[in-house]
């Protein structure tokens, strides 16, 4: 049990800042005078940019991960905290997409103090503290109270208009959540049950049979894939990512979702020797493949902007999937492969072409004052900011070059190629096809002029255009990172079945 | 043979009470049913020794979740109970099966002697200056759990709060009550409170060194408001009342509080310096107390419905 014995590393104490940070700056949102509410959310979500890019720059100028031993305890016993390579790339991932959703949503909700602003923060804020825990946890236990902060700071952001539409989907998304946390759970129990530890060194370290250890990753994968929206446990997303406000929805899709899958992630290519994951990796890459194909034929077909992206979220979340069998099968160290780099490229590039798009569809809503695809025609003329951001946003989420989304769908295909998978490859390129369908209904009549001058609703704010650009620039900047497999994304792995 | 004649008896009503709430008729009768199924499952937890869950169970499974589902079915327009559609019950049923079938697996898997931690839990328990092992295990090995579980709670709360009305921000939860007209409740709530405050208290207390600690009894504590409130004794505060926001936020401030100091003091986030580990565990714990109390008294009370 002493196997892969951790000490906190120098400069730990910033794993403890992002966990400590958002959670301070939750309680102090009820404290403070209403008129600095905003202020104190914005300073803790800066705050925890600047832990974020210290954990990415210790990880990635040591080449060691960093790790943090809560209360001085030694796992199995104490908790730790442990940012990889991974880890770290991904909480600054996410606390990059949180500044400027935060400047998007100043002011959009009323009057500081009121019921939507001081929930839409003090969720925002707890989301921040959820992923970091669920990047950095080493416990599955933990990871399961990580779990819980995500769900129940994610449904109310769903509901948060009140109307009746958006409380049903509210309380489907809760059913679906909690039954994923039910499964997860009782994995948790399993594990616990036959090996006496939920540390996840401990338990990659564990030799001797492992079924239990299948039949509980078995059970977990389902409740983390009903959480992360994974053909067929999909039907809740599109009604709670369409209804919520659209600085929610912006990190309902962009974050919240690969939250449980990148517990998933971690507890296939950590604790699974891959021998033993490859006809389960095959299952998740064909509900992945199911999700990319019937997703993106289901947004094709969505009359209102806001659906049709939520759809396509349900789309680009089964790319993720197909990580799986790519990596695990391809024969080499799953964390140096070509997949692994390729599925981390997708979910960054995803997390912000979807967050530009969807705070981009906000911004045409309130110009025109309806999201109706079928009357955009005349939309660049008002709102041509916008209209920029979801053309790059789309660019990327299609694959086309140079995007986050292309190197991701290329390295995707390079990898399917290299272990002559042509299925997958089938997959990627006919998803590639029906995504650029349904963001040229979108782009299409956006660009054509209009017959009659269209009516403008409001003006637009440039601050908020600004901010949705911002996030759809990097999606296309990820695009000019190099076509290889990334070394930092391997840094500190724990390599499953290795002695 | 007196154990085993008691143990069969009550894992029989444990079966009988949940296929009677399955069936029931109407919601209040399911409501009936799974509290006293809640109150049996105690009976059970207790036969087999574990008589923290066993708290648990009673204070908030059976406890506050029945208060819950009680003014939730008053609050639903009675109706003829709708059955589920049949796909619905075919998945549910599916998912209580896998869930059945995960749980067999766990009794009857493990490796015999089961693998377990409860070793290491009692050989580092003397440093934390407690009697109790789960009192260790909630309060230092797993303290960060325990902190972020308080704020799961609180978020809970903020959830509830958020299905209010927007004109209602701020206000009294619940409707308003009419003045007490005497009767039995008011007097049975002026007897049972005291009393009742007093165990919440000793279960907290005694929570260090035997069964109990901050969640049972600060349950305990919510279950006393939440009586007082019904009898028309208090009245729910205003939920934009500072005050109220500082009760709410005291135990999470300790907590984080004595947390943050242990990084210069004790060498770590959550540690606790050599010799005051026991008074710290025990400030922390009653600042929970009082908050929790709060929080679950409030969720119970249920969101806004009146302006401010």
């Amino acid at each position: 049990m002493s196997a892969g014995l951790l000490a906190t590393s120098p400069g730990g104490d910033v794993l403890v800042a992002a966990i400590v940070v958002p959670v301070i700056g939750i309680l102090l949102l009820w404290l403070v005078r209403p008129r600095a509410v905003e202020w104190v959310a914005l300073a803790a979500l800066l705050a925890n940019l600047g832990v974020a890019v210290a954990v990415l720059r210790t990880v990635s100028s040591s080449a060691a991960p960093v790790a943090y031993l809560i209360g001085g305890w030694q796992p199995p016993l104490g908790l730790a905290l442990r940012a990889d390579g991974i880890a770290a790339v991904f909480m600054a991932m996410a606390a990059t997409v949180l500044v400027p959703v935060a400047i998007y949503a100043r002011g959009a909700f009323g009057a500081p103090g009121e019921r939507r602003p001081m929930v839409f923060w003090t969720m925002l804020l707890a989301i921040t503290a959820a992923l970091n825990l669920i990047f950095c946890g080493q416990d599955l236990f933990n990871l399961y109270v990580a779990l819980e902060l995500l769900t129940f700071a994610a449904v109310p952001l769903v509901s948060l208009d009140g109307s009746r539409e958006t409380l049903k989907a509210a309380l489907r998304y809760l059913v679906f959540a909690l039954a994923g946390s039910v499964l997860y759970l009782l994995g948790v129990a399993i594990i616990y049950g036959a090996y006496g530890t939920l540390d996840l060194i401990g338990l990659a370290s564990i030799r001797g049979p492992d079924g239990a250890l299948l039949l509980a990753i078995g059970v977990m994968t389902a409740g983390l894939a009903a959480k992360t929206a994974l053909f067929p446990l999909h039907l809740w997303l599109p009604p709670a990512h369409a209804g919520a406000p659209p600085a929610a929805s912006a990190v309902l899709s962009a974050l919240v979702v690969k939250g449980s899958f990148f517990i998933a992630l971690r507890l296939w290519f950590d604790l699974l020797p891959p021998e033993r994951a490859v006809a389960g990796s095959t299952l998740l890459g064909v509900f992945g493949a199911a999700a990319v194909i019937i997703g993106s034929a289901m947004a094709l077909r969505q009359a209102r902007l806001k659906l049709l992206v939520a759809y396509s979220t349900v789309a680009q979340l089964g790319y993720l999937f197909l990580v799986f069998p790519l990596g695990l099968g391809s024969g080499a160290a799953p964390f140096e492969s070509t997949a692994w780099t390729a599925g981390a490229l997708q979910l960054m590039a995803h997390a912000f072409a979807k967050a530009a798009m969807f705070m981009a569809a906000g911004l045409v809503y309130e110009a025109i004052g309806h999201d109706r695809i079928a009357e955009f025609r005349g939309l660049g003329r008002i709102a041509p900011l916008t209209v920029l951001t979801m053309t790059l946003a789309s660019i990327s989420l299609m694959g086309l070059p140079p995007s986050g989304g292309f190197s991701a769908k290329w390295l995707m295909l390079t990898a399917a190629f290299g272990e002559g998978a042509w299925w997958w490859v089938l997959v990627i390129a006919a998803g590639g096809l029906l995504a650029a369908g349904y963001v040229f209904r979108i782009l299409v009549p956006a660009f054509t002029p209009p017959e009659e001058p269209i009516a403008r609703v409001k003006p637009v704010v440039v601050r908020r255009e600004a901010a949705a650009l911002a996030l759809a620039v990097i999606a296309i900047l990820i695009g000019f990172l190099p076509l290889a497999p990334w070394p930092l994304l391997a840094i500190g792995r724990i390599a499953a079945g290795a002695p | 043979m007196m154990g085993l004649v008691l143990d069969g008896g009550i894992a029989l009503l444990t079966i009988g009470i949940a296929a009677w709430t399955i069936r029931a008729g109407d919601d209040f009768a399911a409501v009936v049913g799974f509290v006293a199924y809640g109150l049996v499952l105690t009976l059970a937890w207790t036969r087999l020794g574990a008589y923290d869950v066993a708290l648990t169970e009673a204070a908030i499974g059976g406890g506050a979740t029945g208060v819950i589902l009680m003014r939730a079915g008053a609050r639903v327009k009675p109706a003829p109970a709708a059955r589920a559609s049949r796909r619905a019950r075919i998945i549910v049923g599916a998912l209580s099966a896998a869930v059945a079938a995960g749980l067999s697996a766990i009794v009857l898997l493990p490796p015999q002697p089961a693998p377990s931690l409860a070793l290491e839990v009692r050989e580092h328990l003397a440093s934390t200056g407690l009697g109790n092992p789960i009192g260790g295990v909630l309060m230092a090995y797993r303290a960060a759990d325990t902190f972020l579980e308080t704020v799961v709670v609180l978020l809970a709360l903020f959830g509830v709060w958020s299905l209010g009305r927007d004109a209602h921000w701020g206000g009294r939860p619940g409707p308003a009550l009419r003045p007490a007209e005497g009767g039995a409740l008011p007097l049975f709530a002026r007897v049972l409170v005291p009393a009742g405050i007093v165990i919440g208290i000793y279960i907290v207390w005694v929570g260090a060194d035997a069964p109990g600690g901050k969640f049972q009894g600060a349950t305990l504590l919510a279950a006393m408001a939440i009586l007082a409130g019904m009898a028309g004794l208090v009245q729910a505060p205003a939920t934009a009342g500072r005050r109220l926001r500082w009760l709410l936020a005291a135990g999470p401030i300790v907590f984080v509080g004595i947390g943050l100091a242990g990084i210069p003091l004790a060498g770590a986030f959550l540690a606790y310096p050599p010799g005051f580990e026991k008074p710290l565990i025990l400030v922390i714990e009653v600042a929970l107390t009082v908050s929790l109390a709060a929080m679950l008294a409030l969720i119970v009370a249920g969101p806004t419905e009146r302006a401010p």
